[in-house]
């Protein structure tokens, strides 16, 4: 468009955008760079991935009979985690939120600590448990439990944080002391997403309890390190499959729930 | 109009259910006969912790815990960046408003719920047997994982939208690849890039610990710290992975507000 | 032209939306439809461009059957319909030039439309259609940083860009304000008068559909129930086609020297 013509010029791109644009692009290639990425290497590999593949089958169903005691203690494990984790998470999530909480010497140090907790992965509290505990399903319901905690109680005090003010301040004005004031206040409007949180919570933990093992935690992942390191894939095919088929189906069983409770 | 009968029969039976379920629960795990050593360990652990091994830190021959943490935000950002894209058949397919069949819908939703169950970790081993330990494994698995999240967030974004710009453009005689480029993607914009910046956070965390099974990054020097109980290694690596962690949430989670502002 | 033959609209639920309906327009009327809401205004007018299908009948727009046109057929016969929307239907995170553009893409190639590659001949169509909506200034701004006002204008600029020889326009000032709605209704006014486009408008205040359209319609249960000039609309034809006296509701009030 030339001016010329009466229409006004667009507008020339931001310099901002650009560099954003630059800067993406240099860190994508930087990782590219840092990691190694070889597309050559995985065509190349395609075939081993096969073989791997290949070797799975015919799977060794008779297999299933050992693995079901270690995918029960693996539901076991997520059902407790998620329990203790929730236990914990739901009182601490309280003097976490700044509507509750008002002390801001209570508070910060409330979120520093489940602010900490949450950047830890899960399989480094299984492998840190496993160390201390020794090698079992304790080792892993802890770590979900530590795991459980992070995630909850952020989700909780961000809840607690956009309810609505009007129950509080009648709580306020009728002379509630500070118990009296959360129970009647507070938990009411929170309780129904709270559970829906540690369903959803259990979901999430299911899926992390069937890996715990490869570091000795405890469940259905000791299985398969021991299958891949025998090179038994066709019993490895058999627990990645029984995990799906568990996973899927508690998912579909829980997000039913959850979706009744809403 | 409530039934107290039938409300209290209910509410029993509820009761009943998740007392036998924890009571199973409880009977799976053993709480007794921890190790006698657990003390000591965990006193050693807080020594690590409180005197981690400053010199660890960087190293001239190499191997050192900046040069895993940058492996490890490289496997995240670019598995992050190979996700983000691949997702965007899967988020279109899935979406129930733009996709005129159910069943292809369907097929979509499933295959996202597949992958999304698919533990990350088994992910990583089958690509490990194909381009062998290191890096390039951690980012395919990383690569592959997020998009079973990615799609269906993507694709409920998109089943929320306004669908009068597409209406409109039906109306002007667009075609279904210019109705969803004209008036699906410009809306569905901010949200897929905070969803990207959302998983970026979780792939940081889940690159930290694929090298414990031989994916790259921070989580094999982790591993190999662990098995040699060098307590004061394991805690400078932990510090590392807590700053680089907390570092991405804190990023990610001011340039996720300003996309949030910017939307209104 | 626009020509209705028996068309009938059943709904799945057994809702009947029009009822046997024939219906000729004639090339640069100013038609105004007007009756309750439900009584099938939307749907008689969403069936010209197929926005919504009907179960039978048939529906031609200049001599040709929009009905069994399939693909890019349906396509073509739809860019030549403009179509305005109560609730403005604009890309809100999109400029304004793009959206007047979109009404363009039925002209282009998917390649270059996705690229973006609009020829200079779209570009002075984009830019002549804002102009005479009095839009050029804000080409270049978000269409979320628009009034209503403005946004329905934009909406008007992408029905002229498509070179439209009819414009559908579905109750395009039910959100809008007493001053802006006859902004708008002036502008597609002087469209109809001075570039001849045959415009359907559905509108519910009766007195302006007296003020502007040259021919109105009452549509009552699926069935045109009145079809004549805007002085023969009195407001006892007004109550026939509610089948209830006139509300003050269905008034706008004011008069046309009062808006600017």
């Amino acid at each position: 468009m030339k001016p010329s013509e009466g229409y006004p010029q667009k507008p020339s791109p931001s310099l901002k955008k650009g560099m954003t644009f630059a800067l993406l692009i240099a860190l994508v290639w930087l990782s590219a760079w840092e990691t190694e990425v070889d597309i050559n290497e995985l065509i190349d590999g395609i075939p081993e991935m096969g073989k791997f593949i290949a070797k799975m089958f015919p799977p060794d169903w008779d297999y299933i009979g050992v693995v079901i005691k270690p995918m029960v203690e693996t539901v076991q494990m997520a059902i407790l985690g998620t329990t203790f984790g929730a236990i914990v998470a739901f009182p601490i999530s309280f003097l976490a939120a700044s509507n509750v909480t008002r002390m801001w010497l209570l508070r910060t140090p409330a979120r520093l600590i489940l602010n900490l907790t949450r950047t830890i992965p899960d399989l480094l509290f299984a492998a840190l448990f496993a160390a201390v505990f020794g090698y079992g399903p304790l080792a892993g319901t802890l770590a979900l439990s530590f795991f459980s905690f992070g995630i909850l109680s952020k989700w909780a005090y961000e809840a607690i944080e956009t309810i609505d003010n009007g129950p509080m301040e009648a709580m306020t004005a009728v002379g509630a002391n500070k118990l009296q004031w959360i129970h009647f206040g507070v938990i009411p409007q929170v309780m129904a997403q709270f559970i829906g949180f540690a369903m959803y919570m259990f979901e999430i933990n299911i899926r992390a309890a069937a890996i715990l093992g490869i570091v000795g935690a405890g469940g259905i992942g000791i299985y398969l390190n021991r299958t891949l390191g025998m090179f038994r894939y066709d019993q490895t095919f058999i627990i990645i499959l029984f995990t799906l088929v568990i996973v899927l189906a508690i998912d579909t069983v829980s997000s039913r729930i959850r979706g009744k409770l809403i | 109009m409530t039934k107290p009968f039938y409300t209290r029969w209910k509410m029993w039976l509820v009761l009943a259910s998740v007392i036998v379920v924890y009571a199973w629960a409880f009977s799976g795990i053993p709480f007794t006969g921890i190790k006698q050593t657990a003390w000591q360990i965990i006193q050693a652990i807080f020594k690590g912790l409180f005197h981690p091994d400053w010199d660890y830190v960087y190293l001239a021959e190499g191997e050192d815990l900046l040069r895993g943490l940058g492996e490890t935000l490289a496997i995240a950002l670019l598995g992050t960046s190979i996700s983000v894209i691949l997702t965007i058949p899967f988020a279109l397919w899935a979406s129930r408003n733009l996709v005129r069949t159910r069943l292809f819908s369907g097929a979509s939703t499933f295959t996202l719920s597949l992958i999304r169950t698919f533990p990350d970790i088994i992910m990583a081993i089958i690509f490990i047997k194909a381009v062998g330990p290191g890096a390039f494994a951690g980012v395919l698995t990383i690569g592959i994982n997020s998009i079973g999240m990615l799609g269906k967030l993507n694709s409920e974004a998109i089943e929320d939208l306004d669908m009068g710009p597409s209406e409109a453009l039906k109306a002007c005689g667009a075609n279904r690849l210019q109705t969803i480029w004209y008036a699906i993607v410009p809306q569905a914009i901010p949200s897929y890039l905070s969803f990207a910046l959302f998983r970026l956070e979780i792939n940081v965390r889940s690159a930290a610990i694929l090298g414990a099974v031989g994916a790259g990054g921070i989580g094999t020097p982790l591993i190999f710290a662990m098995e040699g109980r060098t307590w004061s290694r394991v805690g400078i690596i932990l510090l590392g992975i807590i700053v680089l962690v907390t570092l991405i949430d804190w990023i990610s989670g001011m340039l996720r507000r300003r996309l949030v502002q910017g939307r209104s | 032209m626009i020509e209705f033959r028996k068309v009938s609209k059943v709904y799945p639920g057994g809702t009947v939306g029009l009822n046997n309906i024939d219906l000729k327009i004639e090339p640069g009327e100013f038609v105004v439809i007007v009756g309750l809401s439900g009584a099938g205004k939307s749907t008689l007018l969403r069936s010209i461009n197929r926005l919504h299908e009907i179960t039978s009948g048939e529906i031609f727009i200049s001599g040709k059957s929009i009905t069994s046109a399939e693909g890019r057929q349906l396509r073509v016969m739809r860019r030549g319909i403009g179509m305005i929307f109560q609730s403005f239907n604009l890309v809100k995170r999109s400029t304004v030039l793009r959206n007047v553009l979109a009404g363009r893409v039925g002209y282009r190639s998917t390649f270059r439309t996705l690229l973006g590659l609009f020829p200079k001949h779209d570009m002075d169509l984009a830019f002549g259609a804002l102009k005479r909506v009095n839009m050029l200034e804000k080409a270049y701004q978000r269409a979320d940083q628009l009034s209503g006002g403005q946004q329905q204008r934009v909406s008007i600029a992408r029905a002229l860009a498509q070179e439209a020889t009819i414009i559908l326009a579905d109750e395009p000032v039910a959100s809008l304000d007493p001053l802006t709605t006859r902004q708008v209704m002036d502008d597609l006014q002087r469209i109809n008068r001075e570039m001849g486009i045959t415009t359907v408008v559905n509108l519910h205040y009766i007195d302006l559909a007296r003020e502007y359209a040259t021919r109105i319609i009452g549509v009552r249960a699926g069935e045109i129930v009145f079809d004549g000039t805007a002085a023969e609309a009195t407001d006892d034809v007004f109550s026939a086609i509610y089948g209830r006296p006139v509300s003050e509701a269905e008034r706008l009030g004011g008069k046309t020297d009062e808006a600017i």
